[in-house]
């Protein structure tokens, strides 16, 4: 029988791309740890808050990348998602709830309610009509919150404190930071344990031939729900911090914009990679911060820029690198 | 011999179209049960409507004296119903091990362990590598499923249905555009399911089909015509007219 060209071995398949390996993640724990001392002995400290900003917008772009990168679900609106996090965290410390133990969990929560019961409705539906239904499920949440006074119409709400932990003040801009890595690290780990789970492998499967998985046994819209629900509760676990992080939520939060911001970071970084949500958020938000110091035009600047990043890796930054644990020795 | 699979009455319409057309058929336990007819008969649908991919309209199909007329594929999968397709429909960018790991994953069951790496879990391989030893696919193991032949991917195909460990396999044209010696390993590896296995082969290669078959059912315009055994069938005159034409000269 005549095969066609021999390939290697061991090749790293789709199965492998979306893990990390366990270096990358202690060299980025480490990078990330040393970042805003360097930036207080270089004096930036207006850096740390953009430290803070790039790992919230990280993990907010990692949920969406469970969705789509890891369950091939192109969702137009996390947004929602962000927002209902944020909301939450900002109402609650309207009720004078403060903590964080429960103010982080409860936006997890509400955000996770919400994506399963829209998931439930959404992932009926496939292709261009999936993209077109979240959107029109997140512009939905987006003018309920514009038109109720109760959620501060195009205000906003505003948060009179940072939410507080036992024994660490979060108002300081340091502190806040390394509050939000030690969250962001322990939502990284679990993502890390779920992507290489039975589960993580289903979904990926899933992914790869919907109609297949569904032959051979497994159901498919559990595993897709179940991916889109905790997609959805991190991207709101984000927007509490988010919350936290700017002192309050207006409805800009629940824009379109910002889904599409979302699915930028996500793609740009490398969708089904694992880090590709760290990496795309950091290198949106530095490209934002650094061209808008320059130019009043910076939109029109970063676009170019994105462009070009994106001709050149059509997958995303993350498919250079040799992060990729495919083989299994 | 017990009976494995029956349907009643089985209805499927497309708008205005009825493609299964009340429809009787029954499968017993082990036997390898030809179903035959001309182009556009409905076969690939009833498969269909007994994996569960389609819903049915009307009637109602028993599996192992249950009503599964309404379970999703998943649930019938699990009752003991697996099928392969007639277009091949495989992870192709995933490996042979990897293809069929899958396949044992979902019958051992606990796909929603959320946080317990899965990797070099060894149920998992070694059930793999079993059934890649026994369809012959243990030298292309490792080898990515896109570039393996056409023939192999097609015995791919039966692998993972037969990794699902069903009662009742369902294979709608395993030879579909295989060379005759492809086709020829397929007809002993589908023979060799004999007995452990009940097969529903859809196939178009009337030789195949007699030479495998212990009974044969012929399906014209949704409707089952006739079941018997291959001869019973040969020798037909209405079956002869509705359908094999002139093409019995042997």
């Amino acid at each position: 029988m005549s095969e066609p060209l021999p390939q290697p071995e061991k090749s790293a398949t789709p199965l492998g791309t979306g893990l990390p390996s366990p270096w990358a993640a202690l060299a980025i724990a480490i990078l990330l740890a040393a970042y805003p001392l360097v930036m207080n002995a270089l004096g930036q400290t207006f850096y740390i808050g953009l430290g803070s900003r790039v790992l919230i917008l990280a993990l907010a772009a990692s949920a969406l990348n469970l969705a789509l990168g890891y369950g091939g679900m192109v969702s137009l609106g996390h947004a929602a998602f962000l927002g209902a996090g944020a909301y939450t965290a900002a109402i609650l410390a309207g009720l004078g709830m403060n903590q964080a133990w429960v103010v982080l969990p409860s936006a997890f929560a509400a955000a996770a309610v919400l994506a399963g019961l829209t998931g439930a409705i959404s992932l009926r539906t496939r292709g261009v009509y999936f993209i077109m239904i979240t959107l029109a499920f997140a512009q939905l949440f987006y003018y309920l919150a514009v038109s109720l006074p109760s959620l501060g119409g195009d205000d906003g709400l505003p948060l009179t404190e940072r939410s507080k932990l036992p024994g660490l003040r979060l108002e300081n801009d340091l502190s806040f930071y390394y509050f939000v890595l030690g969250t962001a690290a322990l939502v990284f780990f679990l993502l890390y344990r779920l992507v290489s789970s039975r589960f993580g492998r289903a979904l990926v499967a899933t992914r790869e031939n919907e109609r297949r998985m569904a032959a051979i046994g497994y159901p498919v819209f559990r595993i897709k729900l179940l991916a889109y629900t905790l997609s959805g509760g991190i991207a709101g676990l984000a927007g509490g911090l988010l919350a936290n992080l700017s002192m309050g939520v207006t409805p800009h939060t629940l824009t379109w914009h910002q889904s599409g911001i979302l699915l930028v970071m996500t793609i740009l970084g490398g969708s089904g990679y694992f880090w590709g949500g760290l990496t795309g958020a950091a290198i949106f938000l530095v490209l934002e911060e650094t061209i808008s110091a320059y130019t009043e035009h910076w939109n029109l600047a970063l676009g170019l820029l994105l462009l070009f990043i994106v001709l050149a890796a059509p997958n995303g930054v993350m498919s250079f690198t040799g992060f990729r644990r495919g083989e299994k020795a | 011999m017990t009976v494995l699979l029956r349907t009643e009455h089985l209805t499927k319409r497309f708008g205005g179209l009825v493609v299964t057309n009340d429809c009787d058929l029954e499968v017993t336990a082990g036997e390898i049960h030809a179903l035959i007819g001309p182009n556009g008969a409905g076969k690939t649908t009833l498969l269909a409507q007994l994996s569960g991919e389609l819903p049915s309209d009307g009637g109602r199909i028993a599996f192992r004296n249950r009503d599964i007329t309404h379970e999703p594929v998943h649930h019938r999968v699990a009752a003991g119903i697996a099928r392969s397709f007639q277009i091949t429909t495989l992870f192709s960018r995933l490996t042979v091990r990897e293809n069929l790991e899958l396949a044992v994953q979902a019958r051992t069951g606990h796909s929603f362990d959320l946080f317990r790496p899965v990797a070099r879990e060894p149920e998992l391989e070694q059930g793999a590598a079993e059934m890649a030893e026994r369809v012959g696919l243990l030298e292309v193991f490792d080898r990515v499923v896109g570039t393996l032949s056409h023939g192999r991917q097609r015995t791919l195909e039966l692998g993972l249905a037969l990794a699902c460990q069903p009662r009742l396999l369902l294979l709608d044209e395993p030879t579909a555009g295989t060379d005759p010696e492809e086709s020829l390993r397929m007809g002993d590896l589908i023979q060799s399911l004999k007995g452990d296995h009940a097969v529903i082969l859809v196939e178009h290669d009337m030789d195949a089909i007699f030479r495998l078959a212990d009974r044969v059912s012929v399906l014209v315009a949704g409707q089952i015509v006739a079941t018997g055994t291959p001869d019973d069938i040969r020798a037909n005159p209405e079956v002869i007219r509705a359908y094999l034409g002139d093409g019995v000269e042997d």
